[in-house]
């Protein structure tokens, strides 16, 4: 029989009683009796202990007979990593950070029982030093827009019930049986979405590809092989709402007539993986995917393969093949995955954050989605915030606003009062980005135009201790390693680059590299087979065009302006210096020299820039220049 | 210990696993292209890759042991030399890197006197790097086994090591 929209929604107003304290605007005025109590159990909140958070408060609860009124949940990442662990407490959404399971007492004494918060564990704003009470008042918030990650740290990722409850699988059912096709694939190129792994192709158009190939058997991917160092949207995403993003690609499966499907997870994701396991465990129990789903008669089979260690398999040929059991090597497109993919059948592949943007564009229709973002770009998109920043985090911001307002405003600034130096986006495919293009609005098209890309959304903030030349080496040094070793452009040319670079930082580079840097990377993007060698000379061109006085100091001067690299570091000894001769007795090389209480003199010729006295000076009377 | 006379050691024990090779290959058999997970299961058992077990399911699978040596250099994840009873990654990722990633590592390389890629001579600890554990949030961070360890300092790798035997 079929499950039909009715049904579904029978399901749902039975389960939302369950969650109704988390979606019911709360009347502050009077003393709630029961309370849901959600913890942060992201990887980055479990790994500063919610777990014991959990247990702690579970028993302070249990000895205060306490544990029918308050439901502990454990929920995917609330994003705002920086200050975890993080708890917020319904009716009122007061967010809690920084908790320790010390406090576990008070929050049950104090709030629980006597409605009196506990302000030292409220967030207090850096700029105007004020509390704020609930999650929607933390200025990290406020410019937000959560499509993909709404029910992120709002629901139990392990619970298909709570998923329910907050209107999931309607989406999928509104598909089956009101929309052909056609219909699907019409509205999802209607909405605009393109691809969130970082190109950019319109989703819509991708899936026509895949309908039209005529073929007896199809099949879908997700790729959820986030390699991008810097960026864990989709590992939130899995870990925080997996139920989402299977109702995504059940859509898109339905659409190109796939009944077969695979989601390619990193190792390194241990979370995510078995957060996927159980979710496909219950909505196959649920009849929601595996056979006949929904009484429709389609059956749509899902699979997680675990990755097993390499960047490349995150171009999509690479990663069939890796699926296949073989060596992740790309191989020359076309024929794209969508006439010849998986077993030479045809496949649709998009990346978790795509798929997570499916559900709701059907729910709620192409023209709602086109709200938010631009023109061009719609939708919304989540950046990872990472680096020196003050507030690191998972944010999900419309398209167009531009880098400064997720930087400062959404970003909280610059970390210790340092000053802003460069943005890195789209990890090594990406650029950095100088402070006089943060008004630029970002959407894909308009960082193309500069130089760089969406990428997977990881924003790297650097302030002015870090060295461009040493970040460009960085991400060099990253797609060298990571290259399959297939076509020589890039095998050799990365590796040639690096050579320069480090040659550089170490203060041995010759004016004439600059431009053998430049005509290399012409070459490596020209020449190379996929992706990965394509876009590997992005970080290294855009250092260039914008920081170039930082390569000519490094070059003419041998003198590294962030104070970065080792081997152009000078270490200077103070007038604060009170001859105690404790960095003379360290020096391995025995440059340093100096009577008792006077000032020592390091002999910089001889000098090999350990750094042991600079670290070991009791009075801070060594400088490093 | 020597290298050969550790490999040796790993054999002898290799000899009962390999009801449990059997075992894995049976759960794939009827399964196309499962060549990796049948690796990560049998590099679950021990450790590592040894040379038997490769042999072992190239001759039950029919898979030529050239292709099957193609595909654990491939990965980063497949490791043909015993490792230690604990594993720890020091992240190198963006995020990490421009907080310091590099200096932990120095210190974790200087406190166990190995170099990252290594293991320790009593097979305590087998040293590697990541390009990212997508914990960004806590940077600098490092993996020991399953557990992450975020905000490190240098001061503190000591302590979270010693947690480790």
């Amino acid at each position: 029989m079929m499950i039909t929209a009715e049904k579904l929604k029978e399901m749902q107003d039975v389960y939302k009683t369950a969650v109704s304290l988390r979606l019911e605007k709360n009347d502050r005025n009077e003393q709630p009796t029961v309370f849901d109590v959600l913890i942060c159990g992201g990887t980055g909140c479990k790994s500063s202990g919610s777990k014991e958070i959990q247990r702690q408060l579970e028993y302070e609860l249990a000895a205060r007979g306490m544990l029918d009124k308050v439901h502990v949940v454990q929920t995917g990442c609330h994003g705002f990593c920086e200050n975890g662990p993080l708890m917020i407490i319904y009716p009122g959404q007061f967010f809690y950070c920084r908790v320790k399971p010390d406090d576990a007492g008070e929050i049950v004494e104090s709030h629980l029982c006597n409605g009196r918060p506990v302000e030292r564990l409220l967030y207090y704003d850096p700029v105007d030093g004020k509390p704020a009470l609930t999650a929607a008042d933390v200025s990290f918030y406020k410019k937000q827009k959560r499509i993909v990650l709404e029910h992120c740290g709002r629901i139990d990722p392990e619970k298909i019930e709570e998923y329910i409850a907050v209107g999931g699988y309607a989406a999928l059912v509104k598909a089956l049986t009101e929309m052909t096709q056609d219909k699907v694939i019409e509205e999802v190129i209607d909405s605009g979405l393109r691809g969130r792994g970082g190109a950019g192709f319109p989703t819509g158009k991708k899936w026509s590809f895949a309908k039209n190939a005529e073929s007896d058997k199809k099949y879908i991917i997700c790729n959820a092989d986030e390699g991008d160092p810097g960026a864990f949207m989709d590992r939130s995403v899995l870990e925080g709402d997996p139920h989402r993003v299977l109702e995504g690609m059940a859509i898109a499966a339905y659409a190109i007539g796939a009944d077969e499907g695979y989601i390619y997870v990193r190792a390194e994701y241990p979370l995510a993986v078995q957060r996927l396991k159980i979710a496909i465990q219950q909505a196959e129990e649920r009849g929601f995917l595996g056979k006949n789903i929904f009484g429709s008669g389609k059956d749509i089979m899902l699979h997680i393969k675990e990755g097993a260690g390499a960047f490349v398999c995150g171009e999509e040929t690479a990663l069939i093949a890796s699926i296949e059991g073989r060596r992740g090597m790309p191989r020359p497109r076309p024929p794209f995955p969508a006439n010849e993919g998986l077993w030479g059948k045809p496949t649709n592949n998009n990346n978790v954050e795509t798929y997570a943007n499916v559900a709701q564009i059907i729910n709620k229709g192409a023209a709602w989605y086109r709200h938010f973002g631009t023109a061009e770009s719609p939708g919304t998109k989540v950046f990872a915030l990472t680096g020196k920043i003050n507030h690191t985090g998972l944010a999900e911001v419309p398209m167009g606003i531009t880098m400064r307002e997720i930087i400062y405003d959404i970003g909280g600034g610059i970390l210790d009062g340092k000053k802003f130096k460069a943005v890195q986006i789209g990890g090594p495919s990406g650029a950095c980005l100088p402070e006089e293009l943060l008004d630029l609005p970002v959407t894909y098209d308009s960082l193309t135009e500069v130089g760089a890309m969406m990428g997977s959304g990881g924003l790297v903030v650097m302030d002015e201790t870090t060295c461009m030349v040493d970040v460009a080496k960085f991400f060099i040094n990253f797609t060298q390693s990571e290259s399959c070793g297939q076509c020589t452009p890039c095998r050799e040319g990365t590796k040639r680059m690096l050579e320069i670079l480090t040659r550089i930082t170490e203060g041995g580079g010759s004016e004439s590299d600059l431009e053998l840097l430049e005509i290399l990377a012409r070459n490596i993007k020209q020449a190379s087979l996929c992706g990965l060698g394509q876009t590997a000379p992005n970080p290294v061109l855009s250092t260039i065009k914008y920081f170039r006085d930082e390569y000519e100091a490094h070059i003419k001067e041998k003198h590294c302006p962030a104070g970065a690299c080792e081997s152009l570091a000078s270490y200077i000894i103070t007038d604060a210096c009170k001859g105690c001769g404790l960095c003379a007795r360290n020096c391995p090389v025995h440059v340093i020299t100096g009577k008792v209480k006077e000032k020592h003199c390091i002999d910089q010729e001889r000098c090999i820039k350990c750094g042991t006295c600079y670290t070991n000076c009791p009075f801070d009377a060594i400088i490093k220049e | 210990m020597s290298l050969v006379e550790k490999k040796s050691a790993y054999r002898d024990d290799s000899v009962p696993k390999q009801s449990c090779i059997d075992e894995i290959l049976n759960t794939y058999k009827d399964e196309k292209g499962a060549l990796i997970p049948i690796l990560q299961h049998t590099q679950n058992l021990f450790n590592y890759l040894p040379k038997s077990a490769l042999l072992y399911i190239a001759d039950k699978t029919d898979i030529p042991i050239s292709t099957i040596y193609g595909v654990v250099t491939f990965y980063s994840q497949f490791h043909l030399q015993p490792r230690g009873r604990n594993i720890i990654c020091v992240c190198q990722g963006t995020a990490c890197h421009v907080r310091g990633g590099k200096i932990i590592l120095n210190a974790v390389e200087k406190e166990l006197g190995i170099k990252a890629g290594h293991t320790t001579e009593n097979l305590r600890f087998t040293l590697e790097t990541i390009a990212c554990l997508g914990a960004c949030g806590l940077a600098p961070v490092m993996k020991v086994n399953e557990d992450t360890h975020g905000r490190m300092t240098e001061e503190e790798i000591a302590k979270v090591l010693a947690q480790y035997k």
